[in-house]
């Protein structure tokens, strides 16, 4: 024993201070995180929700008067003359025709990306970045650009048509730009590379040990891609269409230019509320209608369609 | 070359597997070999890596297409048939179970994909399970499974199809010492209870003499010695197939006379005795080299009996045992295992004199 006084130890009141310290040091790391999510997650879409719920200005903005309209013009007509509301498919339409030609598009992208992704991943490593690396140049230009190039390869004068021609095939050009199909192909060229990247991604993981052990196991060709390679690969497919489909309900270039205004979108529809139209409420009605259901259809996707044989891991 | 037989499993007949364009600037990975194995045979290829034995396997499984040569599997030419083709399974160094099923969705994929019915699937996966004593994991995902379950795993999903041939890659290199040794008697089991022929690759010797009817010991794609595994361990032909199994002491001596299978031969130490001698005939009086199994010597007491003498220059203990190395006087150093018998081998001491006694008919002579 040492002659030396001890000193009583705070042991209970240190322990307290590194605790609120650390707790301090936590937040003020996860600081830039959560400023970023407010300031450009939580905040737009606040604004655009209460938006939503206020009169149009009249030369554009809002005039802070609670109002339910944006909602009611969503499914009801209102008559000019005597105020009186009837019930209407119009913007219900466009809802249809939104959601259809942004799934066209994914299963497309998938048809197309799937294979892509997959002949990239059974590549050897060096040359896989080479691929990759053509994959994503077309993202180096303007969607805005690339759109137009579409434009002069689909339009009568463009270069399908008229080597068709050319080459005797037809006698007068195909029309084929302002359709849905030339919307839905500018889609699946703008969007591709989203689901080409997270396919990859989760290929480029799988253990093609266990290709080969299915094909010991008596499996064909077909059989080994439904049973072990597309359920393994499900994440990344899950990813791949999510990232092509939401962007894809909400375009508003592609089919502006390639759709030539004709087969309005979701995307124009609200681009036309806040430019020409000049009602924010309504455009920010639509936004917000349009994010729910895509919210909706994630939930359920989470819930039921991953329970079913995805990999616990995934 | 042997002839195949009506019950042969597989018949290798002279098949080389060459890597790249041709014999000069490819790689050799196995190089005409030749054999037989014989239906409900325990056959294994043994030899170090790169030896070609995983190489032979996939030839078999079909993962890989032989440069020249074939293979007939039960009178059937697999010849350009895919691995889905053939009626082999095989089991995996790393078991490859399928991470997105249960145990018993594993077990019964092979099944499935063989279009069986689904009450028979249902009762083959029950009786497969039961055989690798799975039973109550059936529901469990692969991933949440010890390396021996998976073993077990793997093992059930390869015999489920009821194989011709069970085909298995260095299965056990994956598990501990205890699992192991738990595992090759279990595998020996299996084998014996399911009546299908088992071709097991893998390097370690001990693993390939517990198990084995047969071995196949393997070396740069050439095959240099096939026997039961005690002929394999006491009858070495090869200076190599000596040395890769066991420990071993090869010294130099010459042969004296020869009769048949058998030779006199005497060694530079000194002793002159009987010893094996391998089908390629050697000359008398050529210098060969006579190996003896350190388990086969033995101290004496008197000088008179004995046919080695020299003095300890190491010991060491192994639990089990006490390895003795001794340096005579040719200047050649033999090895001498004993049984630890409680303390009687520690009489000796590093430097004392010893004499040693070779047992009978333990010599070899090994051709290079």
């Amino acid at each position: 024993m040492t002659d030396q006084p001890t000193t009583p130890v705070p042991l209970s009141s240190s322990v307290v201070a590194e605790a609120k310290r650390l707790r301090n040091a936590r937040y003020a790391l996860l600081a830039p995180g959560i400023l970023t999510i407010f300031c450009i997650g939580i905040m737009p879409l606040s604004i655009v929700l209460v938006y939503s719920f206020l009169e149009p200005g009249d030369f554009g903005g809002v005039s802070w008067v609670l109002s339910f309209d944006a909602y009611v013009q969503l499914m009801f007509e209102e008559d000019i003359f005597d105020g009186t509301l009837s019930f209407t498919t119009d913007y219900m339409e466009i809802f249809m025709r939104s959601v259809s030609l942004a799934l066209f598009t994914t299963v497309a992208c998938l048809l197309v990306g799937f294979p892509t992704a997959y002949f990239i991943a059974t590549q050897p490593p060096a040359r896989r970045n080479a691929w990759l690396f053509l994959i994503t140049i077309p993202f180096w230009t303007n969607l805005l650009i690339r759109t137009y190039a579409m434009l002069l390869i689909l339009r009568d004068q463009g270069v399908i048509n008229l080597s068709l021609i050319e080459t005797g095939l037809i006698d007068s050009p195909i029309p084929m730009l302002y359709t849905d199909f030339a919307v839905c192909l500018g889609l699946v060229y703008a969007y591709l590379p989203f689901m080409v990247l997270p396919i990859f991604a989760s290929l480029e993981k799988l253990d093609f040990r266990l290709v080969e052990a299915s094909y010991d196991l008596y499996a064909t060709r077909f059989k080994v891609l439904k049973r072990i390679i597309i359920p393994l690969a499900k994440p990344g497919i899950a990813a791949g269409c999510i990232l092509v489909l939401i962007p894809s309900l909400g375009a508003f270039i592609t089919p502006a230019l390639l759709g030539g205004g004709k087969s309005l979108m979701l995307g124009n529809l609200i681009e036309l509320q806040f430019g020409q139209a000049r009602n924010w409420p309504f455009g920010s009605a639509i936004a917000l209608v349009l994010m729910v259901m895509v919210m909706l259809s994630l939930i359920f996707y989470l819930r039921f369609g991953a329970k079913k044989g995805t990999p616990a891991h995934g | 070359m042997s002839k195949p037989t009506a019950t042969a499993a597989i018949d290798i007949r002279e098949t080389s597997k060459i890597y790249g364009n041709d014999r000069a600037s490819g790689v050799v990975a196995l190089d005409e070999v030749s054999l037989v194995i014989e239906d409900n045979e325990f056959f294994t290829l043994l030899g170090p890596s790169g030896c070609g034995k995983t190489t032979l396997l996939r030839l078999i499984a079909g993962f890989e297409q032989p440069t020249h040569g074939e293979i007939v599997l039960f009178g059937e030419h697999l010849e350009g048939l895919p691995p889905y083709k053939r009626p082999v399974n095989t089991v995996f160094q790393h078991y490859a179970l399928f991470p997105h099923m249960t145990v018993a969705e594993n077990i019964s994929f092979g099944l499935e994909m063989l279009d069986k019915p689904a009450s028979e699937i249902s009762s083959v996966v029950k009786e497969v399970l039961g055989l690798v004593q799975m039973d109550h994991l059936a529901d469990r995902k692969t991933d949440q499974l010890s390396g021996g379950q998976q073993q077990r795993v793997a093992l059930a999903r390869a015999l489920a199809p009821k194989p011709k041939v069970l085909l298995l890659d260095e299965p056990l290199s994956a598990l501990d010492f205890k699992l192991r040794k738990e595992m090759q008697v279990e595998l020996k089991r299996l084998q014996n209870e399911t009546g299908i022929t088992f071709i097991f690759v893998t390097h370690d010797q001990e693993e390939a003499l517990t198990m084995s009817d047969r071995v196949a010991v393997m070396r740069d794609g050439l095959i240099l010695q096939v026997g039961t595994p005690s002929e394999i361990y006491d009858r070495p032909a090869r200076r190599f197939v000596a040395d890769f199994i066991g420990d071993i002491n090869i010294l130099k001596g010459s042969i004296v006379s020869r009769n048949g299978s058998r030779a006199k031969v005497k060694l530079e130490a000194g002793h002159e005795g009987e010893a094996g001698l391998p089908t390629n005939a050697e000359s008398l009086g050529q210098e060969v080299s006579i190996a003896i199994r350190p388990e086969q010597l033995s101290f004496v007491t008197e000088a008179a009996a004995a046919h080695l003498s020299g003095a300890i220059e190491h010991i060491s203990y192994f639990g089990s045992g006490f390895d003795y190395q001794i340096l005579m006087p040719t200047g050649e150093k033999v090895m001498l295992q004993s049984q630890n018998r409680g303390g009687e081998n520690l009489a000796f001491q590093l430097g004392d004199q010893v004499h040693i006694a070779i047992s009978d008919n333990s010599m070899q002579i090994l051709a290079d």
